[in-house]
């Protein structure tokens, strides 16, 4: 069902050397083979090559070996972009995951107006990567922005959300949150999977709902928790335009939205430091293959397959 | 499992009823007590759907109001009616805002013209021809998907602006020209895989040739995977703000997201009226887009399960 099984079936299969059609294929994948030499591999090795340089786009790139990279270690907003980067990741995508199973498993077993429901759900997800949406955003947690209005009128008197340094990653955190439409449609998908007999067979074994959440529904639907979570950490480490619009850019207040994309975006397109934002696309790259290679790991103990 | 599945059927219902003494955990319950779990569950999510969307009304309605009434009223009852927003807005920067939603459409419409034929071409090769190295170049593809942007941004920078591509729309619409976008490739290698070889071998028997075959067989039969990707490319590309930022800095080439960004800038927080209205304005297309091709998007996403 998805390109993560994908990947993991390509290691058992041979491929048959009778009947090519190599010509046809160097038709076919042409203009897919040049985007990968040219826009893909290609860039991926200049931009390894640069992350050991000191280059500004004037001159030519001198090589300083590891210089970039001893650079980010004793760089205090550099750090302070990861930790900020991993808050929203490990608090956000989570919590966006349950709030879509959550509802998913309302609208399961075919609720009334289910298609009302779900596309109401649905949409914020369409809309919540918008520069429009992180205006609204902007406002909404202003210091006389929406929330604040409501606060007024039941006596409470709400802080500057987003000016204040402790609060303003936390709204953006919830527009993630906001935006959990697309794996609550995963999970619908996945829910409908599961023959209604599990379910039935419980209840006649006197099993509560609690325990056959517990045992049926999350076990089955444990690939597909597994692959939402995979997809939506390696999106959410290069979330930039919310934290970006919502601080105007800056990082702000106190660097306290200032997301690692975002500091990347300030040192390689605000001062020209492209050997400094190089070294630091490969730190992301090596971050996100990271955390992708212990969520497969760590699936080995949680994850059940149903064959 | 189709729908019908999943639904509990009253007779099942009925059938275990009869059967079974009442057991402390799944006790039987009245029709009324069911009937009022039932209309407590719509009442618990039209309230949830509400405050998912009363952000988006409340900035419709907003977008309406005079100024110095945004910030007193956080109702979406209008009591005075400010149409002026429109027309401040749209006027606001150097160039009127159709100027921006032409760029993004040529954008837009380039992006799907590139991604619908090298993404195709590509997915043929790969359900349907047999040649070396297939799976190595497939494995390749599937993971770039998983591949951050940020990683070749800065080379791919260098390379267009060396060309003189910066503030020009192909740094955009290229790279989907030369199926960067491998998501859509793997969604029609997935759709093509099932279509039957037989009409495939027909064809062959006729004497036509691979590109007829693509042309005249496998396209005409994959429009709904046709129909997701162009769907799904409107949205990204018209949502996508950080290569757009990057490429785009002449305020002539600048798309609506850009727009929308320098209108914070530019206006600071002196008009939300007519930053709201500019803001409805860009979400207008995808909120048609999403009216339109509701179907493909939810299939789109259930079946291959990204964003």
């Amino acid at each position: 069902m998805s390109a993560l099984s994908e990947l993991g079936k390509l290691k058992g299969q041979g491929s048959k050397s009778e009947g090519r059609d190599t010509k046809a294929a160097l038709v076919f994948l042409g203009p897919w083979l040049v985007g990968l030499v040219a826009i893909t591999l290609g860039p991926m090795l200049i931009s390894l090559y640069l992350s050991f340089t000191d280059y500004n786009l004037l001159q030519e790139p001198t090589f300083v070996g590891l210089d970039n990279f001893v650079r980010m270690f004793e760089d205090a907003r550099l750090l302070n972009s990861l930790r900020v980067t991993f808050i929203y990741v490990l608090v956000g995508v989570p919590l966006q995951l349950a709030v879509a199973l959550l509802i998913a498993m309302v609208l399961d077993r075919g609720i009334r107006g289910l298609p009302f429901y779900r596309s109401v759900f649905y949409l914020p997800s369409l809309l919540g990567g918008s520069v429009a949406v992180a205006i609204l955003w902007k406002q909404i947690f202003g210091t006389t922005g929406l929330v604040n209005q409501f606060l007024a009128l039941i006596g409470i008197e709400g802080p500057g959300w987003i000016s204040d340094p402790n609060t303003a990653l936390s709204t953006i955190i919830l527009l993630h949150i906001w935006t959990f439409g697309s794996p609550m449609i995963i999970f619908l998908a996945g829910l409908r999977q599961i023959p209604h007999m599990y379910y039935e067979a419980a209840q006649v074994d006197g099993a509560s709902k609690v325990s056959q959440f517990f045992r049926i529904t999350l076990p089955l639907l444990s690939p597909i928790i597994f692959f939402n979570l995979v997809l939506q950490i390696v999106g959410a480490f290069q979330s930039f335009t919310q934290a970006f619009i919502v601080s105007g850019g800056t990082g702000g207040p106190s660097d306290s939205t200032m997301f690692f994309t975002l500091y990347l975006y300030q040192k390689g397109f605000g001062q020209f430091d492209m050997g400094y934002a190089s070294a630091m696309a490969w730190v992301l790259l090596l971050i996100i293959g990271a955390f992708t290679a212990i969520n497969f790991y760590a699936s080995k103990f949680w994850v059940f397959y149903d064959d | 499992m189709t729908k019908l599945q999943a639904l509990p059927t009253p007779t099942s219902e009925g059938r275990k009823e009869a059967k079974l003494p009442p057991r402390k955990v799944s006790r039987p319950r009245s029709p009324a007590a069911t009937r009022m779990r039932a209309i407590l569950k719509h009442i618990i999510l039209i309230l949830s759907a509400l405050l998912m969307i009363y952000p988006l009304l409340w900035m419709v309605v907003s977008s309406l109001r005079p100024n110095d009434l945004i910030f007193k009223e956080p109702g979406l009852w209008l009591t005075t009616f400010e149409a002026s927003n429109f027309s401040d807005g749209w006027n606001a920067l150097a160039n009127p805002f159709s100027t921006y939603l032409l760029n993004s459409a040529i954008v837009v419409l380039g992006c799907i013209i590139g991604n619908l034929v090298s993404c195709s071409m590509a997915a043929y090769a790969f359900a349907r021809l047999n040649f070396k190295g297939k799976k190595w170049l497939f494995g390749a593809m599937l993971l770039t998907i998983m591949l951050p942007f940020h990683v070749v941004i800065v080379p791919q920078y260098i390379l267009f602006s060396q060309i003189g591509w910066v503030n020009t729309f192909w740094p955009i619409i290229v790279p989907k020209l030369l199926a960067t976008d491998a998501f859509f490739v793997f969604l029609m290698v997935q759709f093509i895989r099932g279509i039957p070889r037989e009409l495939d071998e027909a064809a062959r028997i006729d004497g036509a040739g691979h590109p007829r075959i693509f042309l005249q067989v496998i396209l005409p039969l994959m429009v709904p995977a046709l129909a997701t990707t162009t769907i799904f490319t409107f949205i990204w590309t018209w949502n996508d703000f950080f290569s757009q930022l990057i490429y785009l800095t002449d305020p002539d080439m600048f798309t609506v997201p850009v727009a929308l960004r320098a209108f914070i800038d530019a206006t600071a927080s002196t008009s939300w009226g007519a930053m709201f209205a500019m803001s409805i304005v860009s979400l207008l297309p995808v909120f048609i887009a999403f009216l339109l091709g509701q179907k493909f998007l939810v299939k789109g996403i259930a079946t291959t399960g990204i964003k």
